[in-house]
């Protein structure tokens, strides 16, 4: 019995990788064992003007370039535009609060250790066209349609 | 030692008796030259990229991912280029300077990457403070603020540079610490929280 649990499992995720192999194929345009020449470098968008969330809890993307930002235990360049101290110098939109908080809710001095590391949730964008087609719907959208 | 110097002296202070003035004063001309050229050609090589990466081997490793080792127009800094003035008075009392360094060097005070970690803020900190100094002259033999187009620049830094810089109220290394390098610890340093 348990021998046939394995198996299926086994089988089931041979399955996926088959599926996810086929996926990776068409967005690769070659073979797996063919070397393709690597695409351009994309140049990060810098504009600086603020992106519009795909919905309200989503991190906000980076609207410039962060080459060579130092973010560990020494320094974290983000927060010497960001955070709440340096806000007004530079001009810069304070992290929000959430980010000073600690698990429990409670408000602390710095920015809390478990946001940190900033580029875990905010990404820069590249002047790029997606390889694949996104599905995405904006709540509006499904809202419009519901009322229809 | 008196009775040393006073015999060199009167040595040095009576003409000469064998050797003819052409030759001595073609000869020192010849020898001026030499030594000259040796002593200039001895400190360009201390200089040189050769002779701080025959100790700073790390330093050069942290270099090559920056953009001051490499970049789209193949112009490149090396270590003097950012450390040593480049006219030859300051250069010189950098050099002089640079004496206590080669005392740590030989009581090996960051002979290991543990040592020198440790003590790598103080090391920052000595040249934050040559650069606040002598205002950024070493980043301005490059980079000269009246040949700077803002409008090639993006939003951000044309803002900081037509205001903070241009007043002089800031100098680049006020905010471009750690560009060649990564950085210390940095707690308690003005502008980094």
């Amino acid at each position: 019995m348990k021998i046939s649990i394995v198996t299926t499992v086994i089988l089931a995720l041979g399955i996926a990788a088959g599926s996810l192999a086929q996926n990776i194929a068409t967005t690769r345009n070659a073979a797996i064992d063919v070397e393709l020449e690597p695409a351009k470098m994309a140049r990060v968008d810098n504009s600086d003007i603020k992106r519009k969330r795909a919905y309200p809890m989503q991190p906000p993307t980076i609207p410039h370039k962060v080459d060579q930002y130092q973010v560990d235990l020494n320094a974290n360049k983000c927060m010497s535009c960001h955070s709440r101290r340096r806000s007004q110098d530079s001009q810069a939109p304070m992290v929000s609060v959430t980010h000073y908080q600690d698990r429990d809710g409670n408000f602390l001095a710095d920015i809390s250790t478990r946001r940190y590391f900033c580029q875990q949730c905010h990404v820069t964008q590249d002047t790029v066209k997606p390889l694949l087609a996104n599905e995405f719907v904006d709540i509006d959208e499904i809202l419009r349609r519901d009322s229809e | 030692m008196i009775d040393l110097i006073r015999r060199y002296w009167r040595t040095i202070s009576r003409p000469s008796k064998y050797f003819s003035l052409g030759f001595l004063t073609l000869g020192g001309f010849v020898m001026g030259i030499m030594f000259w050229g040796g002593f200039n050609t001895a400190m360009e090589f201390t200089n040189s990229e050769t002779f701080c990466t025959s100790c700073h081997e790390n330093l050069y490793e942290e270099l090559q991912s920056t953009i001051h080792f490499t970049n789209r127009s193949g112009v490149r800094a090396i270590c003097s280029s950012c450390h040593v003035p480049h006219d030859w008075t300051d250069k010189i009392a950098r050099k002089m300077q640079a004496s206590k360094e080669v005392w740590a060097f030989l009581m090996g005070t960051i002979n290991t990457q543990e040592k020198f970690l440790a003590r790598r803020r103080h090391l920052a900190e000595n040249e934050w403070a040559r650069l606040k100094a002598n205002d950024s002259l070493e980043c301005r033999n490059c980079h000269d603020f009246e040949y700077m187009d803002f409008t090639w620049q993006s939003t951000r830094a044309s803002y900081q540079h037509s205001t903070a810089l241009a007043s002089g109220e800031k100098t680049c290394i006020d905010c471009h610490k750690g560009i060649a390098h990564r950085l210390p610890d940095m707690s308690g340093v003005e502008g980094w929280d």
